[in-house]
């Protein structure tokens, strides 16, 4: 990519990668990220016409499993690993959802 | 409904169909409705570090199932992971097929005829429940929200449809219409009630011959009535705001049951920026070709079929999208009227006997194939009215009785004489000539009154359809 | 920092001798599992404090652990191949009922309901777990700098980091505070910190063992596998590991392979036939005089067991660090999704209004440096506009990568090229450029994108006196090959 890495990219990403970030860290990750994807210029920029992508190094297809119940784990034991439980449920902050 | 100034809807939906599978898609947890809240939970549906997915070989079944059936090609499908975050998403990404689906290009045909693309039907998996908590019960004006993970992973098939839809009623026929064959296949137990369906629409509308319009998504659309009033409501929002030279915004929008309106969901500018990838910790699936036959042809009829063939059963008198026909494939009430028509009842009156008198499968159940095909015979050889075969019919039902003469019998039942019957329609005329006179008059309505006093005085033997001929007659109509 | 001082283990009284020792004598009855313990637990008390090499010692659960093992030995029932090993295992391996950070805040305090698959097979052959080891925050780096509770100090020289990611395994082994350990290797993490705390470390083929219960960094390039003093003890914990899992989709479906007789076989017959080839594009630019010179006796050794020498080019393994850099973290940022703060570890509220913000805060306080760098870039690398030019262009790089490398088979059975480009170097040498750091990875990165196995083997040290590690690579599956050839280079030592 000859494009350069902007500040303005780095707040985006942060946002999608619901990732709070203070201005330095703003800062030194454009610096930083840039430099990276400098880097990955020669992959970026390889002619790769007619390859085939590898998403996975095995030739494995079509794994599955019996469609049989098997007890899974107790909800107090995963409750009591939740930093805030209530009625047997995750509880959470309020979700934005629609505007009316 | 057609919508005002010349305005063309344009409608494609997409069904979330909850697969009827023992377990999960990707763990060996309960698929199972309405257990307390996070029970059927495991480290792989919860998300839990180090847990990884091992996909349920029904769900894979299943999904070919509904790609055979609305006529699809099943093809070699990979999944991805559809990267958003949301509190009932254990992992933060949904893992879904994007653009290698396992059921590709097909069609549902309507009761009318009418065929609807489908573009594609693809796997992944649904989402935990939300239950938004504090005053209003609703998303907006919650203090905070509850999540159970049950739900979570429940395997799903997304049938999505292209925008071939032009009317509401149209779309409620389509997927009344799905909805039917996903029972069919077995793959779904179609409770919309339950969630088990749940529909989303996207609507656009346009001056006919011009480019598609901008579109917008309806979503929570949990019955078949919100589907209709949904689109019908967004399709004149939109013309509303064209005619008032103002433009589409692409968008998510929610519908509001109470108060009849749909309204923007909150836009997120990166909302759309999914960042798909082949998910790592998955192979690709690869159907053989002895797989997919052997699926197709294990597959029942499907809806359409069975019109057809009690379309045909009629002799072609009543056409495969008519009432009664799709009552009774609705019903599933296929094997009465073929079986009937088997043991040599006319094809028509069964149909219009099943539709209208036994109605429902249960019903159906109670009665004897061989003994309603007597039924229908005795009718047609005009041996019964048609009041009395009803009659008949009823008690049959009532008493799982198989054999319609011995209860025409006991009734005493027996068609009347034409002469007996001209008599006592001429004694009927003189006893009330003021009515007569109305009748005379053109006030056909006046012939239900003579009807029902011909029943009466005959104790239910009069054939109405003779009494009405005569009446008629005499009256000079 | 202390001044440099050693905590390796030396052969003297007390040395408790190699695995395969341990579990012959503790299965025979001529020592017991309890002992064996002790030893270590004596070594950990008196080093620990300076090595850092745990996260937590399982001091009970081991005692437990051990106790059972002599218990079945008395009432005449073998305990198993791996009986009364001390066994310490990275801390991304999940561990029922007991903390499994990953060296992150964000999972500090998590205990997992469920076991991964290895560690249940680790207490099955009847291992003694000692305790989960120090890791690069999420596996991500090659110091161990990068842990939320401290870095790990290589056990040779304290002033100097033990590689990493599984740094903490790597010096808990070195230091003789366990026999043997489990390590997780997405680019480099076991064998680079096997080659500088002098010891044996091998990332088997993709699919080879089980990642059911290993938290997942880069999920197409993870492997998990041994640590061990010894070429055959390597074998020994990968032979008990290996084989297929059905709780895992991506575990290769066949029998495990015999390993420990691969390497009696190399160690007592050589390699005689053994096509050798030195990768150019590893043996030269960019790796230090010493390292290459070690690297050279490592080849005479095979060549005097019998094998052949030949040059090969793998070009495209020029691509590999960049290719790497842009799948690893890409995964990375999908999988690091689900700590959120809804359902597990560390959630920060304060100041959140909706759950968006809880989200973002907590993942801020969460995370380290790193951890935040790799997320942000590989979210950048699948994002609308860049996924073409970045993961698209990547996964074909892969491609070709694994052309190449079959190419290269065809000639040679075995490939050689140094583990690390350097000797262990001094903490703060390499964490103010990322980049720097990233180059540290580049011989071993090659074998995880091509799914390929790959074993580092010490070969004597450098001239700073800290070891030196020369890496075999095969093609899948060729393990067996690789661990005989490794004995050979072993023996010289
Ligand atoms: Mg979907
Ligand atoms: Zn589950």
């Amino acid at each position: 990519m000859s494009e350069r890495l902007t500040r303005a990219d780095v707040v985006h990403v942060a946002r999608l990668a619901r990732l709070t970030l203070g201005d330095a860290e703003v800062q030194s990750f454009t610096l930083e990220l840039a430099d990276i994807l400098a880097h990955a210029h020669d992959v970026a920029s390889l002619d790769t016409a007619g390859v085939v992508p590898t998403a996975h190094p095995l030739p494995l297809v079509n794994v599955l499993r019996a469609d049989v119940i098997r007890p899974g784990v107790d909800r107090t034991e995963v409750l009591a690993m939740a930093p805030w439980a209530e009625d047997d449920r995750f509880r959470v902050p309020k979700i934005l959802g629609e505007t009316t | 409904m057609a919508l005002k100034n010349g305005w063309e809807l344009v409608v494609g939906l997409e069904v979330h169909c909850e697969l009827a599978t023992n377990t999960k898609i990707f763990c060996s947890c309960a698929n199972q409705f309405g257990d307390e809240p996070n029970t059927n939970i495991c480290p792989v549906c919860l998300g839990l570090p180090g847990s990884l997915p091992v996909l349920n070989h029904m769900a894979v079944e299943f999904a070919m199932r509904i790609g055979s059936a609305l006529h699809c090609r099943v093809e070699p499908s990979i999944f991805h992971r559809k990267n958003y975050f949301y509190p009932d998403m254990p992992k933060d990404y949904q893992v879904s097929q994007n653009d290698e689906p396992i059921n590709v290009d097909g069609y549902l045909e309507l009761p009318d005829g009418f065929r609807v693309g489908i573009e594609r039907a693809h796997m992944e998996e649904d989402t935990g429940k939300t239950q938004h908590m504090g005053s209003s019960g609703r998303i907006h004006g919650a203090n905070y929200s509850l999540v159970d993970y049950n739900r979570a992973g429940v395997p799903l098939v997304e049938i999505v449809s292209r925008p071939d839809i032009r009317t509401a009623e149209q779309a409620k026929a389509y997927v009344a219409e799905l909805r039917s064959i996903l029972v069919a296949t077995g793959a779904s137990n179609g409770k919309m009630e339950e969630g088990s369906l749940r529909v989303d629409a996207n609507v656009s509308v346009r001056q006919p011959g011009h480019e598609y319009g901008t579109r917008c998504e309806i979503k929570n659309l949990n019955s078949l009535r919100s589907l209709t009033r949904a689109i019908e409501y967004e399709a004149n929002r939109q013309i509303d705001l064209r005619e008032a030279g103002e433009r589409i915004v692409q968008e998510t929008r929610h519908w509001n049951e109470e108060d009849g309106r749909t309204s923007s969901m909150r836009s997120k500018e990166e909302a759309m920026d999914y960042r798909y990838f082949p998910e790592p910790d998955l192979v690709p699936i690869a159907p053989s070709a002895e797989w997919v036959a052997a699926v197709r042809d294990a597959l029942p009829l499907m809806p359409a079929d069975r019109r057809r063939l009690l379309s045909e059963a009629t002799g072609g008198e009543l056409a495969p999208g008519s009432d009664p026909i799709v009552t009774i494939v609705d019903q599933g009430l296929d094997a009465l009227v073929l079986g009937a028509v088997a043991h040599g009842g006319d094809g028509r009156r069964a149909v219009n006997r099943v539709a209208n008198e036994v109605v429902t499968a249960e019903q159906g159940a109670r009665l004897n194939i061989a003994g309603f095909a007597a039924l229908l015979v005795m009718e047609a050889q005009a041996k019964l009215t048609s009041t009395q075969a009803k009659a008949v019919l009823v008690e049959m039902m009532e008493t799982q009785a198989s054999d319609p003469a011995a209860i025409a019998t006991a009734r005493g039942f027996q068609a009347m004489d034409s002469g007996v019957a001209e008599t006592l329609v001429d004694e009927l005329i003189a006893a009330h000539p003021a009515e007569f006179e109305r009748l005379r008059a053109g006030d056909t309505k006046v012939a239900g009154f003579f009807v029902g006093a011909a029943m009466k005085a005959s104790g239910g033997k009069a054939d109405g359809k003779l009494v009405t001929g005569l009446l008629r007659q005499r009256a000079g109509l | 920092m202390s001044a440099p001082t050693r905590t390796v283990v030396t052969v003297s009284t007390g040395d408790p001798g190699t695995a395969a020792n341990i579990a012959a004598d503790v299965r025979a009855g001529r020592r017991t599992a309890v002992d064996v313990l002790a030893q270590h637990f004596a070594r950990i008390d008196a080093h620990e404090g300076d090595v850092h090499a745990f996260n937590l010692v399982l001091r009970q659960q081991a005692g437990e652990q051990a106790a059972t093992v002599d218990a079945a030995v008395a009432a005449g029932i073998d305990p198993g191949p791996l009986a009364g090993i001390p066994v310490a295992l990275k801390d991304n391996l999940c561990t029922r009922g007991i903390e499994t950070t990953c060296s992150s805040r964000i999972l500090e305090g998590w205990k997992p309901p469920y076991s991964a698959t290895v560690v249940q097979r680790l207490a099955a052959a009847g291992a003694v777990a000692v305790g989960k080891t120090n890791l690069d925050e999420f596996a991500m780096g090659s110091s161990t700098e990068n842990s939320a509770f401290g870095p790990t100090r290589n056990p040779h020289d304290h002033t100097k980091v033990p590689g990493g990611s599984s740094g903490g395994s790597a010096a808990a082994v070195a230091a003789g505070f366990a026999s043997i350990a489990l390590g997780s290797d997405t680019g480099g993490s076991i064998r680079q910190p096997a080659s500088l705390c002098g010891i044996v470390g091998m990332k088997p083929t993709y699919g080879l063992v089980s990642r059911y219960g290993l938290v997942a960094y880069a999920s197409s390039l993870d492997q998990i596998g041994p640590f061990a003093h010894t070429v055959e003890d390597a074998a020994l914990l990968l032979e008990n590991i290996a084989g297929h899992d059905p709780a895992d989709s991506t575990s290769i479906d066949a029998p495990p392979p015999s390993l420990v007789a691969a390497v009696r076989r190399g160690r007592a017959d050589g390699v005689p036939g053994l096509r050798v080839g030195i990768v150019e594009e590893l043996s030269g630019e960019g790796m230090s005089s010493d390292v290459l010179a070690r690297l050279d006796v490592a080849v005479d050794r095979l060549r005097t067991a019998g094998a052949t020498v030949g040059h090969v080019s793998v070009e495209s393994t020029k691509l590999c660090l960049s290719a790497y850099y842009l799948i690893a973290p890409a995964e990375a940022s999908s999988n690091l999704s689900r700590y959120d703060g809804v359902r597990y570890g560390l959630r920060v509220s304060q100041g959140a209004a909706n759950v968006e913000e809880m989200m973002a805060n907590t993942r801020a306080a969460g995370f380290g440096a790193e951890v935040k760098r790799r997320i942000m870039l590989g979210t950048y690398a699948l994002s609308a506009g860049y996924y073409d030019a970045y993961y698209g262009q990547a996964q074909k790089v892969r491609t070709l990568i694994i052309e190449d490398f079959r190419r290269a088979y065809q000639q040679f059975d075995v490939l050689i090229t140094p583990t690390s480009p350097t000797t262990a170097f001094s903490f703060g040498d390499k964490t103010a450029d990322p980049f720097t750091m990233y180059l540290t990875d580049v011989c071993t990165i090659p074998s995880n994108l091509a799914g390929d196995p790959a074993i580092s083997v010490p070969c004597g040290v450098g001239d700073d006196g800290m070891p030196i590690g020369v890496q075999l690579l095969g093609p899948a599956l060729s393990e067996a090959v690789l661990l005989g050839a490794a004995a050979v280079i072993e023996k010289g030592n």
